[in-house]
This record gives C-alpha cells, structure tokens and sequence, in this order.
C-alpha cells in the first residue's frame, strides 16, 4: 500500500503534436479509490499506462510510495493492472493464469496455490473453474479471472482500465459495488480509469477528471457535482448533463427565455470584471422546477422522455429559443407541444467565462 | 426447419429459382472437384496397371491390378526416400529455430529498418531460381558441397525461411498487445514471453507453416537435380527416373508419385485441425 504521485507528468507522442498528459500534478492517499475520467482522447489511460510503466515519460515523473520511479521497469514497481480486454492467457488454465506473476517471482507451489485459492475464494470463482481454459467461461467470469491475476500479487497499487466496459450493463452495475466494495476490503490504493462517469461517481473516494491530456479537476464526487471549477467539468459530471446556454448579460442578470434571470452579486461583479457582454450559463436539469404559470421562463415542449420514476422534458424556451433538458416527475409529466412555465433558485445556477470556461466567482 | 417454414411463405416461381440456384451450383462444384481429381484417380489406378495397360488412350477403368510396379519402386527407392526424409525435416526444423526468433524481430518487437528486412527476405524469391543455379553450383563445387545433403538442406531452408518468416510474422501480429504487456507486468522476460505467451498462441500457425515448408521441401526438384547426383539424391529425381531416353514408364512412374504423396498426406492428415485454425488465424478476430 503506497501513494502515488505524478509530478508534471508529461507524455508527448510526435514531435508537434499536443501531449496526450501535458504537466499532469495529482496526489494519490494511500488506501484511495481514485478515478481518472474524462473522454476518448482526454489521456487518461496514457496516465495509467505511465503509471504501470508501459508508457515511457517524457517530462516530469512518477512517485510510488514517495520513490521515483520513473525509469523503473514494470515488473518491479510492486503493481498490477487489470486490462481493458483482460489479456488473460488462453493457453493457461485460471489458475495458472492467476499465478503465473507469482509463478515469476519463484514463490513455491503450495503458497502459489493457497494464495490463488484465496482470491477465487474473495472474487466468488468456483474452485472447478480454476481449470479451465479462458475460451471456457463467460465474459463476467474471465473480468474476475482477470481481477483475480491482480489481486493475488497483493501490490502496492491496483492499476484498472476500464475493467467494465466490456460487460453488459446489468453485470456492470453488479460488479461495480463489487469492485469498489472489494477494494475497500482490501484497502491497497486503486488508480481506476473509465470514460463513464456515472462509475467515476459512484466508485471513486475522489475522482480526476482529464480532458486534453490536462487535469480539470480533482476532487470528490460531491463537489464536482455542486461545485465544478470550469465549464467542462460542470457538462461532464452528471446524467442527463448540465444545460449550458451562452446568454446575453443584461441589468440584475443574464437574458433567458424573454425574463431577466437574477445572478447573485459576486458572479455580476466577476463578469463586469472581466468585460463580459455574454457568458455561459449552467443550469441542471433537476433545478429547473416545473412551475405552474408562476415561473419566469417559459417554454413549449418538445419531446418527453419517461424514465418512470422521472421524465425528462426537452423544452425549447421562448425568444432565445434555447433547447433545454428539465426533469420532472415521472407521474404525470406535460405532453409533447404544451406550454411550460420554470422558476430557478438564483443560487443554483452556475456562470462560466465564455472563452475560457472558467467558472465565474466559484 | 427454418428453411421450410420460410419457404411456404414466399412464391412458388422464387422457390422454384432458389433450389435450382443451389442444385446448379452443387453441380458445378462436383464438377469442378472431380475434374480435379480425376488425374489424381487415374495416377493412382495406373499405378496398379502392368506397364502395357497403363500406356492406352482412352485411359483403362477396368483391368486385372498388380502390385509388381509397388515392387519395383520400393525396391529401388530406398536411398532417395532417406535422403528426402533428411532434407525435409532439417531443413524445416532450422526453419523454424531461425524463423521464429526472425519474425518476432519485425513484428512483436521491431528492430529499426523493420520494413527494409522485410522486403530483402521476400526479395530473394523474386529471383528465378534458374537465374542463381550457376553461381549455386560454382560456389558448391568450391566448398566441396556437391552431391551433399547438407547442400539441400541449406538450400531448403533458404528457400523456406522468407515465406515462413512472412507467415510466422502475421501471425505473431494476431497476438494481443495487452497479453505481452500483461506478461511484461507479471515478471516475464522477453524470453519468457516468447515461450509461455507467444509460443502458445501462435502455435497452430507454427503447425501450418512447417507443413508448408515440408511440402515446398519434400517436392523441390530443380536444386535437387542440378546440385545432387547420387549422395544425395532425392525421391523427386527417382520420380524423374521413369522418364529415361527410352520413353515414359507410365505405371513405374505412377506408382512412384502415389508413393511419393503418401508422407505428405499423412503429415497434412494428422495436421489438418492446426492447419485450418493457423491459415485462418486472424481472419476472425
């Protein structure tokens, strides 16, 4: 059980081109659950690869447990990674897949065994299934095979990419508590990459959120979602995402929907500060509350989507005509072309540069 | 099954076109198969034919067989059969102790210049071998190599290596990047990956290559003929001998060549799972 750190972590692939991690700084607390997030592209799975050592560095460095190493090689950094397409031997069967690390590092048979029994014990694998071949069990089974080839090491970090995009989406919910549930057990810190994020929100004790290879923020689930620091990371985290309109600035407020909707005073002075006429505005769909007639935008809707328990109403608003996502209840929801009316709290409504993205008085 | 129930469905006239679509192509490809195996049929029922029925036109179905031309040949094959056997299986055997370690050097693990290697080893088969027999055989005779079996098999296994290296290398390409990183992760030196990751994976395709390169070796005449004269001769240039100045020893000649394919499909009979698994290795992924 280590921390990890990366110290202007830098990884370009072409001379020219952009870095794939440009001057990546995050500290990683021993015993954390932390997940890297953000889309294809955002460098994420280079920083991991970084990490395990599979990927060379060329600027900055790598710390486990304080030390540099940077220019040590994989096999000794004292890690194990669960891979994408899990990687596992086809000509080996589970249990020499699982012990073939230990089988390298020269540790005798029987303790080999006991400790491979062990984790096919943690991870809930049958012992009949310790020999069989790969081609032979399912895609969840092979997920925890491969899992299991991790844990048996008992390293300092756990190194996980995308371990759940290849199951199908009732086993990934099931795994996910798992997972996270696994590695609490276990408290060995866990560095976990994904392009999800409702599995960043729901596994990480702190997640980092990448885009262009640069970090956006690194912080917990809770205040990334009430309180992100730039526009990216405000459209990013949460499902359905942030409704993100650049508007007009106007006396009191911002121009929506033909109503002055009121700023609070910090987030005014901060814009005027900056000699902005416009800025980009964040409202989440769950703040938009279905009002009936008393609120100040209105709007027609355009499509409802019944989720059940809620319902999701695509809503163009009047004068700007601005599309937004509001939720509402799932009971009784407006149909498709009728007049909606929507009162906002003026503290739930977040402001961002319209160049920059960065979040106004945050 | 499915067909029925479908086929009740649709128009009788577009029935009619489908199951006669699929009864001409049937005929096509039976004809197709017995054309090509009917000169296979007719050498092997020649082969049992005493040497005066096996000369006639239209060839002769029906006659009294005989094994006296099974005789002849092994009784006179034997030397070339051992020096067939050597050269054969030593020259496929360096062909893959070189070949392997080759193709892991321009695919898993390039070296600089990957693609230059690449292109010089299937540039030496550019060459028409006719062109390079000269040359062959001055530098033989100078290193006192004629009329050697160690002559064939380094000619075999030169004549071999760039079509293997080119197959051995596809299909260390198929291996998954991740497995050798995983690997690399778990301890494995580059050796231990080759044995215990590659080797593994690629070995159906190992099976298709040598059989391949067992068959290129096992009918190769030319070298053979120019290069050998009785040391080491070899079971092509027995089969040739039933073609003296006098005229053409067809049943001789017939029972020879059944002979001579025997090995060969045996070698390719046992093989045949590997065989299709490693040509069609990579094609669904």
């Amino acid at each position: 059980m280590a921390e990890v750190n990366y110290v202007q972590a830098t990884r370009v692939y072409a001379k020219g081109t952009p870095p794939a991690v440009d001057a990546l700084d995050l500290d990683i607390k021993d015993g954390e659950f932390m997940v890297l997030v953000g889309p294809s592209g955002s460098g994420k799975t280079t920083a991991l690869r970084m990490l395990a050592g599979l990927e060379p560095l060329d600027g900055g460095r790598v710390e486990i447990g304080e030390k540099d190493v940077t220019w040590v090689h994989p096999k000794d950094r004292d890690i194990a990674m669960v891979f994408q397409n899990y990687a596992l031997y086809p000509s080996k069967t589970v249990a020499e897949n699982m012990g073939f690390a230990l089988k390298m590092q020269h540790v005798p048979k029987d303790e080999r065994d006991r400790r491979v029994r062990e984790a096919a014990k943690l991870l809930d694998l049958d012992d009949k299934l310790l020999d069989r071949k790969p081609k032979a069990l399912s895609g969840g089974q092979r997920q925890r095979v491969a899992m299991g080839r991790a844990i048996v090491r008992e390293p300092r970090v756990f190194l996980m990419d995308e371990p759940l995009s290849n199951l199908d989406a009732k086993l990934r919910v099931q795994t996910r508590s798992q997972i996270a549930e696994l590695q609490r057990r276990l408290g060995i810190t866990t560095v976990y990459v994904t392009h999800d994020q409702v599995e960043a929100m729901t596994m990480g004790h702190r997640v980092a959120v990448l885009a262009g290879g640069k970090l956006q923020q690194c912080d917990t689930p809770r205040q990334l979602y009430d309180n992100p620091v730039n526009q990216f990371v405000a459209g990013f985290i949460g499902s359905p995402s942030m409704n993100l309109q650049t508007v007009p600035l106007a006396e009191g407020g911002v121009r929506l929907a033909g109503t002055v909707l009121p700023l609070p005073t910090a987030v005014r002075t901060a814009a005027s500060q900056a000699g902005l006429s416009e800025l980009v505005l964040g409202i989440r769909p769950e703040h938009l509350h279905l009002a009936d007639g008393t609120g100040e935008l209105t709007g027609e809707v355009m499509l409802v989507e019944e989720l059940g328990a809620d319902a999701l109403l695509h809503v163009r608003l009047a004068e700007s005509g601005n599309q937004v996502v509001a939720r509402a209840e799932g009971r009784k929801p407006p149909s498709p072309g009728q007049q909606v009316t929507f009162h906002v709290q003026p503290d739930d409504v977040f402001a961002f540069h319209p160049v920059t993205g960065a979040r106004l008085a945050g | 099954m499915s067909a029925v129930s479908a086929s009740s469905a649709r128009p009788a006239g577009q029935r009619f076109r489908e199951i006669s679509g699929q009864i001409g192509w049937g005929i096509v490809a039976w004809v197709a198969g017995i054309a090509f195996f009917l000169p296979v049929l007719w050498m092997v029922l020649t082969a049992f034919k005493p040497e005066s029925a096996a000369e006639t036109w239209p060839p002769k179905f029906t006659f009294s067989p005989t094994l006296s031309q099974f005789r002849l040949v092994f009784s006179g094959w034997g030397p070339y059969v051992t020096h067939s056997l050597i050269a054969t299986t030593v020259s496929t055997l360096l062909v893959l102790l070189l070949g392997v370690p080759a193709a892991y050097a321009l695919s898993v693990h390039p070296v600089k210049h990957w693609r230059d290697g690449l292109f010089f080893f299937i540039s030496t088969k550019m060459l028409p071998i006719v062109a390079a027999i000269g040359p062959l055989y001055v530098i033989a005779l100078k290193t006192h190599l004629l009329d050697s079996i160690w002559l064939l098999i380094i000619l075999y296994t030169a004549m071999n290596l760039p079509l293997a290296i080119w197959l051995i290398r596809s299909f260390m390409l198929e291996v998954p990047g991740e497995m050798l990183e995983a690997a690399e992760l778990d301890g494995a030196g580059r050796v231990r990956q080759m044995g215990e990751v590659i080797m593994p994976v690629i070995s159906p395709g190992l099976v298709s290559t040598a059989l391949i390169c067992v068959i290129f070796a096992w009918n190769e005449l030319f070298l053979a003929l120019n290069l050998t004269t009785t040391n080491a001769a070899t079971l092509p240039m027995f089969l040739i001998s039933s073609v003296p100045q006098e005229g053409l020893y067809i049943a001789h000649l017939s029972a020879a060549a059944t002979l001579a394919s025997v090995p060969v499909i045996i070698v390719g009979w046992i093989a045949q799972r590997s065989l299709v698994r490693g040509l069609s290795m990579g094609a669904i992924k």
